[in-house]
């Protein structure tokens, strides 16, 4: 029951997460944390930091680690194969017919609809990391680092891991 | 076995050079299956990564799985899969789990809760990056109503998001069309699928 679970929880976002991989991160978070439960807002954000300074594709570092947590080997095994799996087999047998459809409007209408619930999923999303966070450290404290963050990142293109570690020894030192 | 060793050292380097998720990896898979090892040309990857963004789920395993599908058939793909994404899980799961196991001191509690506001700045720029790529490409007048509609039914009817998707997603394939390009550009498409199953025909057999 756990296996099939686990299997439910990244079959759902990988066959849905039109957009790539970040676009599977709030449907991943609908299925573990609100529906099945097997994190907090603030575990599956400390994972999600961590997996965002980490390299390669995140939709399967979440499955791997989740599915690693949830049942061990074996449930990491499960959730990336469910993640992965069914978009690839699709991909490759049905590259025939794909490769006729893809520029017709109806198949770039596809990605297009889910991009508003995905985009409102998101920011759902952030919107509970932001006060998860005033709940914790304060109105001044969240104010200070998502701006300064914000800056470092979207401003000054420093990369995201350096950040996230910056963050790390301010927190270590100031808000422990 | 050489053409084994190659798929699995591209991928893997791929995947642990792919800061920013897997679109981040997309010019490194272009880097090495295109200019290094030349498994395929321009135009096949192009047209590889426009049918991949049209599908669902991971594009970095998807890319990875049907390159090393065409390499070297069911046991290429196997390996660019798992090449792509084995190092970084375990590195995952061995900092994760070593992290937990001293959450409870004061100064780890710290580290972790300055973190959140940075993850929320970044879902916060990623939503606003997946809004802004939707009003482009329909209008923001449908945006705002479809981003309304759409968050009372999951936030306040509690719908699952698979079904708003789900139903998007009908709704997609069964609207008319309107426009006459497409049918200019099916035919061109068309010849190039068939090329492209010959020449697949060619290899699987």
């Amino acid at each position: 029951m756990k296996y099939w679970h686990i299997f439910l929880a990244f079959f759902i976002p990988g066959i849905l997460g039109y957009g790539g991989g970040p676009a599977s991160i709030p449907l991943v978070e609908n299925e573990v944390v609100r529906r099945y439960e097997w994190m907090s807002v603030q575990d599956f954000s400390e994972m999600l930091a961590l997996a965002n300074s980490l390299p390669g594709p995140i939709a399967t570092k979440m499955a791997g680690f989740i599915g690693y947590d949830e049942g061990g080997v074996l449930g990491a095994f499960v959730g990336v194969f469910a993640a992965v799996a069914p978009s690839l087999i699709i991909m490759i047998l049905l590259l025939g017919v794909l490769y006729k459809y893809k520029d017709s409007s109806k198949v770039k209408r596809l990605t297009q609809y889910v991009r508003p619930v995905i985009a409102i999923l998101l920011g759902v999303m952030a919107w509970r990391f932001f006060q998860e966070s005033y709940d914790g450290v304060g109105l001044w404290q969240t104010a200070l680092i998502t701006v300064s963050s914000y800056l470092l990142i979207e401003r000054m293109k420093v990369h995201p891991a350096f950040v996230i570690a910056a963050a790390l020894v301010y927190g270590g030192l100031f808000l422990g | 076995m050489r053409t084994h060793w190659d798929l699995f050292i591209a991928f893997f380097r791929i995947g642990m050079l792919g800061y920013g998720g897997g679109p981040g990896s997309i010019p490194l898979i272009h880097k090495e299956v295109v200019e290094k090892y030349k498994w395929m040309d321009d135009e096949d990857f192009g047209d590889l990564l426009a049918l991949a963004n049209t599908l669902p789920g991971p594009i970095a395993t998807k890319l990875a799985g049907y390159i090393g599908h065409n390499v070297s058939g069911f046991w290429g793909m196997i390996n660019a899969v798992l090449a792509t994404i084995i190092p970084t899980i375990a590195l995952m799961i061995i900092l994760l789990t070593s992290l937990s196991s001293i959450d409870d001191l004061p100064w780890v509690q710290g580290m972790t809760a300055a973190v959140i506001p940075v993850v929320g700045m970044m879902l916060a720029v990623l939503t606003w990056q997946f809004l802004n790529k939707a009003g482009k490409g329909m209008g923001w007048l449908q945006t705002g109503i479809m981003s309304v509609v759409i968050f009372a039914l999951l936030y306040f009817l509690n719908v699952h998001p698979g079904i708003v998707i789900g139903v998007l997603l009908i709704i997609a394939l069964v609207m008319k069309d309107k426009s006459k390009k497409e049918e200019k550009t099916e035919d061109k498409l068309e010849e190039k699928a068939e090329q492209r199953d010959r020449s697949q025909g060619g290899q699987s057999s």
